[in-house]
C-alpha cells in the first residue's frame, strides 16, 4: 500500500512536469489553432537561462525568473513574427515542418551555447521531501502544481475580463468576425506566442531544480506535454493540467506495478488511444476548443 | 491534372550536377607522401558527446605531442577526425570515407559500442587495425584480428564492485540501468557475474537517458530489501537516481559505474553524492596514488597537458584515445605503413603504462588491460578517495 | 501519348543510363556506397513523397516502416536461418499489413491530429525496437546480419550492391510513375482537386489514402531490408523520430507530388552532411535554419498541390 502512494506521488512530480508544459500548448491552440512542435525547446532556453543567470551570474531567484521568462517571450515572439507570420499560406503540414525546424535549430544554438552537458539548479526552497504516511513527495512538485493552478487561473482571468484577452479569445473563434469589429489579429497572433512562450519558459524555470537541464531536454518533453495536453483535451487549461497529472500517476503507476521498460510506451499508447477514441480528450464537451 | 512543374529532365539533371559536383570536389587529394595519416572517428556530437570531444582533443593532443618529438621514423603524423555524432549510419560513411577517400593507416574510435559493432565487419574486410574507444565487452570478445580496444571493459568493472561487495558481505542486490547499449551491457555483466561472486540479484529495473524521477523504480527495488544497489549509466540520469535515493530516505548503501567517473557527477548530484561507490581509472585519483604507482607519471603528464591545451577539466574518456594513439605510435615504429605490421605489433606491445590501465596485448587479448586498471573509489565531502 | 508520358520516358532513359555509366566509371568504394546511401533515401523519399505529395497526408512516424523492414530481415535470416530472398517478401508484407492496420484508424484524422497519431505510431514502434530485447538486440543493436548472394553474384562490393539498389529504385519509380497514371492515380488527383467532389463522384477516397500508404511502407521496407544487408548491423537509433523527421525533410524539400523531387529530396540530403563536416557543431543550427527557410519561401511551389487539398477539405468539412 505505500508503495502504491508513492507511486502516485511520484506520478504528481512528472505529472506536474506535463502539466506545466501542457498549458503552454494548450493555450496557443486556443488563441490560433497552431501547434508549436518547438514548444518543448522553450522550455529549454527557460530552464537553462535560469541556470545560468542563477548560476554562474549569480542573480537572485526572482530576478532571475523575471528575465528568463521574458527572454525567452521576446524570443518566442521574434519567432513568430519571422517564421510564422510571413508564410503566406499557412497549413498545418507546412507550419509543422516550420515549428519542426524550429525545434531543431533552437537545439542546435543550446547546444553551442551550453554545451552538451547536464545542468542543475537548487530547488527554490530548502524544505525536505514531505513526508505523507511513509511516501516521500518533493517539495518542488508542489511548488510546479501551484504554479500551474496561478497560471492557469491568471489565463482564465486574462481571458475573461481583459479586453486584451476577450479579443484574443474572439480572434480564435472567428477571425473574420473579430477583424471585422476592429480586432488587430496579427497582433493577437504576436501576443498569443508570447504569452504561450513565456508559459514555456516558466516551465523551464521551475522543472529546472528537479530535471537535469540540457540542450536536448526539450524533445523527450515536449513530446510528453503534447500528449497530455491531447489527453486532457487540447485548448482547455484544466484539461492540460489533469491531463498532465493523470500522465505522469499512469506512467509511474505502469512502471511500478507492471515493468519500467514501458514508460515511454503510456504516453504514447495513450495519445493514440484519444485520437483513435476520443480526440477531445478528458474534458471533451460540445465546447472543445474554449476553457 | 497536376500541373506544370518543373519537367522532370531538369531535376535529372540538377541532381547528376549535384552528384557531379560532390565527386569532382573530393577527388582533390592533397599528395602528402611523406605523412602518416591516422583517422579518428569520435561522438563529438550527439548524446555521447561527453565521450567523442575529449576523446577527439585528445587524439589531436597525443598527435602534436607526438609530432613535436620528431614524428615516427621521419614521418609526421596528420589525425583525420571526422564526427559520427553517435550514429551507426555516419559511422559506417566515415570509415568508408577514411578507407577510401583518406586512405589512412588505422582508425581509432569510434567513442560508443553499438557505432564499433556496426562499423567492425567493414574494417575486417578492408584490413585496417582499428583502436576503438568503446567499453562493450563484444567489441573483442570474440576475438577479429584488426580491432583492439583502449577503454575498460564493463566486466573488469563489475568484478571490481562485486569484489568489494563480497569484502563487505553483501549478499542481495538491486540494479538499476539505463536503457541504452551501455546499460544493457552493464546489466547483462552484472547479471551473468553475480552467481560467481555468490550474489543474488533481486530486482532489475531499468530507466530513459532523459528521465528525471527514478523513484518509482527505487520503491521497487527497496520493497525486496537488498544490501546493495548498483546503478549502471551515463550522466545525468545516475545523478538523478542518487537524489531519489535521498528523497526517499533510503539509506541502503550505492555503487555506480565507470560511466559516471567525472567531476560533473558530483557537480550534478550535489549532496547526494556522497558516501557513493565507484569502479574509476585511476585519473581520477591520479594525486592521490603513491609515488611508486606506475600509472602515476603518465596521469600526471597527461592531466597537466590536457588541462594547459585545453580549457575543460580532464576525464577518463578522453585518456582511451590518448592511450590508443601512443600505442598506435609505438606500433608504426619501423613499419614504413604496413598495416598487418602494425596490427602484429600492437598485439606485441607488452607493459605499456597509459591512461587507462598498464597494456599487456596478446594474440587473443586486444584490450590489454587487467582488473589494476580499476580503483574502487568513495565520494567524501565532494571529493575522490581511494577505497582499500 | 501526352507531352508529360514522353517526357517521362527521356527523363527516366537518361536516369538509367547515369546509373549504368556511374556503376561503370566510379571505382572509389566512398563515393559507391554514399550513392547506394542516396538510392537507400531515395526509396525512403518515393514512398513517403507518393503519401504527403499526392495523397496529401502527412506521416511523422515513417521510420518506423523502415525499421520494421530491417528488423525483419535482421530476425529472420540470423535467427531462423531463412534465406535473405524469401525475407525480403516477408519485410515488405508484414510492414504492408502493421500498414494497413494502423492506417485504417489513423488515415481518418486529419491536420494536426495525424501528424501527431503518426508521431505516436512512430515513437511507439521505436520503443519496441529497444525494449524487445530478447528479439532485436535491444539498444545495442542487432549484429551478424548476413550479406547478400545470389548464385555466384556476392552483394558485398560496392559496385554489386549499388546496382542492386539503384535497378530496385528504378523499378520502385516505374511502379510509381505506372499507379499515379492508372485509375488509382486519377482517384489521387481527384481527391487532390477536391475530396467531397470525388467522394460524390463515387471515388473511394478512404481506400485510395489506406492504399498509398501502404505502398509507402511497402517502399520503406524494401529501403530497411536493403539497409541491414548492406551494413550488417541495425540498431533503434536508426529509426527514431529524427530519422521520420529526415524522411519529411527529403520530400519536403525536393517537392511533393513529384517522383524525381524524391531523387533530388534524397541526394541533397545525404550529401549535405558529408559537405558539412567540418562544421558538424553547426549541423543542427543549419539543418532548422533550411528547413525554416525553405518552407517559408518555397512552399508554394512545393507543397501546392497539398495545401488545395488541404482548403478545399477543410471548406467542405465545416
Amino acid at each position: 500500500m505505500q508503495e502504491i502512494l508513492q507511486y502516485l506521488f511520484s506520478g504528481i512530480t512528472s505529472g506536474a512536469i506535463y502539466a506545466v508544459i501542457a498549458v503552454g500548448f494548450s493555450m496557443l491552440y486556443n488563441s490560433t489553432e497552431l501547434i508549436n512542435f518547438a514548444h518543448g525547446e522553450f522550455v529549454m532556453l527557460g530552464a537553462l537561462s535560469m541556470v545560468t543567470l542563477s548560476g554562474p551570474l549569480g542573480l537572485p531567484l526572482i530576478p532571475a525568473f523575471l528575465v528568463s521568462v521574458i527572454g525567452v517571450a521576446c524570443l518566442g515572439m521574434l519567432f513568430e513574427r519571422l517564421a510564422i507570420r510571413t508564410v503566406r499560406h499557412p497549413n498545418p503540414i507546412v507550419l509543422i515542418i516550420i515549428t519542426v525546424g524550429a525545434s531543431i535549430f533552437l537545439k542546435g544554438v543550446g547546444m553551442l551555447v551550453w554545451g552538451k552537458n547536464a545542468h542543475t539548479i537548487p530547488p527554490f526552497t530548502d524544505h525536505p521531501p514531505l513526508d505523507i504516511a511513509g511516501a516521500k513527495l518533493l517539495f518542488q512538485s508542489i511548488w510546479i502544481v501551484v504554479i500551474v493552478l496561478l497560471m492557469a487561473a491568471g489565463l482564465h482571468l486574462f481571458y475573461k475580463k481583459s479586453l486584451t484577452g476577450k479579443a484574443m479569445e474572439a480572434c480564435a473563434i472567428s477571425q473574420k468576425a473579430a477583424w471585422l469589429v476592429g480586432i488587430p489579429s496579427k497582433f493577437m497572433t504576436l501576443l498569443a506566442f508570447g504569452l504561450s512562450t513565456g508559459m514555456g519558459a516558466v516551465a523551464g524555470v521551475i522543472i529546472a531544480p528537479i530535471t537535469m537541464s540540457s540542450y536536448d531536454m526539450g524533445t523527450m518533453l515536449g513530446l510528453k506535454g503534447f500528449c497530455a495536453a491531447m489527453l486532457g483535451g487540447l485548448g482547455s487549461l484544466w484539461g492540460s493540467l489533469i491531463g498532465g497529472l493523470l500522465l505522469g500517476v499512469l506512467e509511474a503507476l505502469g512502471v511500478g506495478l507492471v515493468s519500467s521498460g514501458l514508460k515511454d510506451a503510456i504516453a504514447f499508447l495513450l495519445l493514440l488511444f484519444i485520437l483513435y477514441v476520443r480526440p477531445g480528450g478528458i474534458i471533451s464537451s460540445a465546447n472543445v476548443e474554449r476553457f | 491534372m497536376l500541373s506544370s512543374k518543373p519537367r522532370p529532365l531538369s531535376r535529372i539533371l540538377a541532381v547528376t550536377a549535384v552528384i557531379c559536383l560532390f565527386l569532382a570536389g573530393s577527388a582533390f587529394n592533397a599528395a602528402a607522401e611523406k605523412v602518416y595519416k591516422i583517422g579518428g572517428i569520435f561522438a563529438v556530437t550527439g548524446p555521447a558527446s561527453f565521450l567523442g570531444d575529449p576523446e577527439k582533443k585528445s587524439m589531436e593532443m597525443a598527435v602534436e605531442q607526438i609530432n613535436q618529438n620528431g614524428g615516427i621514423d621521419g614521418h609526421k603524423l596528420e589525425a583525420v577526425i571526422y564526427d559520427t555524432e553517435g550514429d551507426p549510419s555516419k559511422a559506417v560513411m566515415s570509415v568508408s570515407k577514411l578507407i577510401n577517400k583518406d586512405k589512412v593507416l588505422a582508425i581509432i574510435g569510434p567513442s560508443r559500442t553499438p557505432t564499433t559493432l556496426a562499423v567492425i565487419p567493414m574494417i575486417q574486410r578492408a584490413k585496417l587495425p582499428l583502436i576503438s574507444c568503446a567499453a562493450g565487452n563484444k567489441i573483442v570478445e570474440p576475438m577479429k584480428p584488426w580491432v583492439f580496444k583502449t577503454a575498460q571493459s564493463d566486466i573488469l568493472a563489475v568484478a571490481s564492485i562485486y569484489q568489494h561487495m563480497n569484502k563487505q558481505g553483501y549478499k542481495a542486490l538491486g540494479i538499476i540501468t539505463v536503457g541504452n547499449a551501455f546499460g544493457e551491457s552493464g546489466k547483462e555483466q552484472l547479471l551473468a557475474q553475480a552467481p560467481e561472486y555468490g550474489l543474488q540479484v533481486v530486482r532489475s529495473e531499468t530507466f530513459g537517458g532523459k528521465d528525471s524521477d527514478m523513484t518509482a523504480q527505487l520503491t521497487k527495488i527497496r520493497k525486496e530489501a537488498p544490501d546493495a544497489i548498483v546503478c549502471w549509466g551515463t550522466n545525468p540520469g545516475p545523478a538523478v537516481v542518487a537524489k531519489n535515493l535521498e528523497q526517499l530516505d533510503i539509506e541502503i548503501p550505492l555503487y555506480q559505474s565507470h560511466g559516471v567517473a567525472s567531476p560533473k557527477f558530483i557537480e550534478l548530484a550535489g549532496n547526494a553524492a556522497e558516501d557513493i561507490l565507484l569502479p574509476t581509472g585511476k585519473i581520477l585519483v591520479a594525486d592521490l596514488l603513491p609515488e611508486s604507482d606506475p600509472q602515476k607519471e603518465v596521469l600526471t603528464e597527461y592531466i597537466n597537458a590536457y588541462e594547459n591545451h585545453y580549457n575543460g577539466s580532464v576525464s577518463g574518456f578522453g585518456g582511451y584515445a590518448y592511450d590508443a594513439m601512443h600505442l598506435l605510435a609505438k606500433a608504426l615504429d619501423g613499419t614504413g605503413g604496413d598495416r598487418d605490421q602494425i596490427r602484429q605489433n600492437i598485439e606485441n606491445i607488452k607493459g605499456h603504462v597509459g591512461v587507462s590501465g598498464v597494456f599487456n596485448f596478446s594474440k587473443s587479448d586486444h584490450n590489454g588491460l587487467n582488473p589494476d586498471a580499476f580503483v574502487m573509489v568513495r565520494i567524501q565531502n565532494g571529493t575522490w578517495e581511494l577505497v582499500k | 501519348m501526352t507531352n508529360r508520358a514522353t517526357w517521362f520516358r527521356i527523363a527516366y532513359t537518361a536516369m538509367a543510363g547515369i546509373v549504368i555509366l556511374t556503376g561503370i566509371l566510379v571505382s572509389n568504394a566512398y563515393h559507391l556506397q554514399l550513392l547506394t546511401f542516396i538510392g537507400i533515401n531515395t526509396l525512403l523519399a518515393l514512398g513517403l513523397n507518393m503519401l504527403m505529395g499526392y495523397a496529401g497526408q502527412i506521416s511523422l512516424g515513417h521510420a518506423a516502416f523502415y525499421g520494421i523492414g530491417a528488423y525483419t530481415t535482421a530476425i529472420l535470416t540470423v535467427h531462423y536461418g531463412i534465406s535473405p530472398w524469401m525475407a525480403l517478401p516477408a519485410a515488405i508484407l508484414i510492414a504492408m499489413a502493421v500498414a494497413y492496420i494502423v492506417g485504417v484508424p489513423t488515415l481518418k484524422l486529419s491536420g494536426y491530429y495525424l501528424g501527431m497519431g503518426t508521431l505516436g505510431f512512430g515513437m511507439i514502434v521505436h520503443i519496441l525496437f529497444r525494449e524487445w530485447s530478447s528479439v532485436t538486440g535491444g539498444a545495442s543493436g542487432f549484429i551478424g546480419i548476413p550479406p547478400l548472394e545470389l548464385g555466384p553474384i556476392s552483394f558485398t562490393s560496392g559496385r554489386n550492391y549499388f546496382y542492386l539498389v539503384w535497378a530496385l529504385v528504378l523499378l520502385s519509380i516505374i511502379i510509381c510513375q505506372r499507379i499515379i497514371d492508372s485509375r488509382i492515380g486519377r482517384g489521387l488527383r481527384a481527391i487532390h482537386d477536391g475530396e467531397k467532389a470525388a467522394k460524390a463522384v463515387g471515388v473511394n477516397t478512404s481506400a485510395l489514402k489506406l492504399q498509398v500508404f501502404v505502398l509507402s511502407a511497402a517502399l520503406s521496407a524494401l529501403a530497411g531490408f536493403l539497409y541491414a544487408h548492406l551494413v550488417y548491423f541495425i540498431s533503434p537509433g536508426t529509426f527514431d523520430f529524427i530519422t521520420s523527421i529526415r524522411m519529411v525533410t527529403m520530400v519536403v524539400i525536393g517537392g511533393m507530388a513529384s517522383i524525381w523531387g524524391a531523387l533530388l529530396g534524397a541526394s541533397l540530403l545525404t550529401l549535405l552532411p558529408e559537405w558539412l563536416h567540418s562544421f558538424s557543431e553547426f549541423e543542427m543550427v543549419v539543418y532548422g535554419l533550411v528547413l525554416m527557410t525553405v518552407m517559408i519561401f518555397l512552399p508554394q511551389g512545393l507543397t501546392r498541390g497539398l495545401m488545395d487539398l488541404y482548403e478545399r477539405s477543410k471548406k467542405s468539412q465545416t
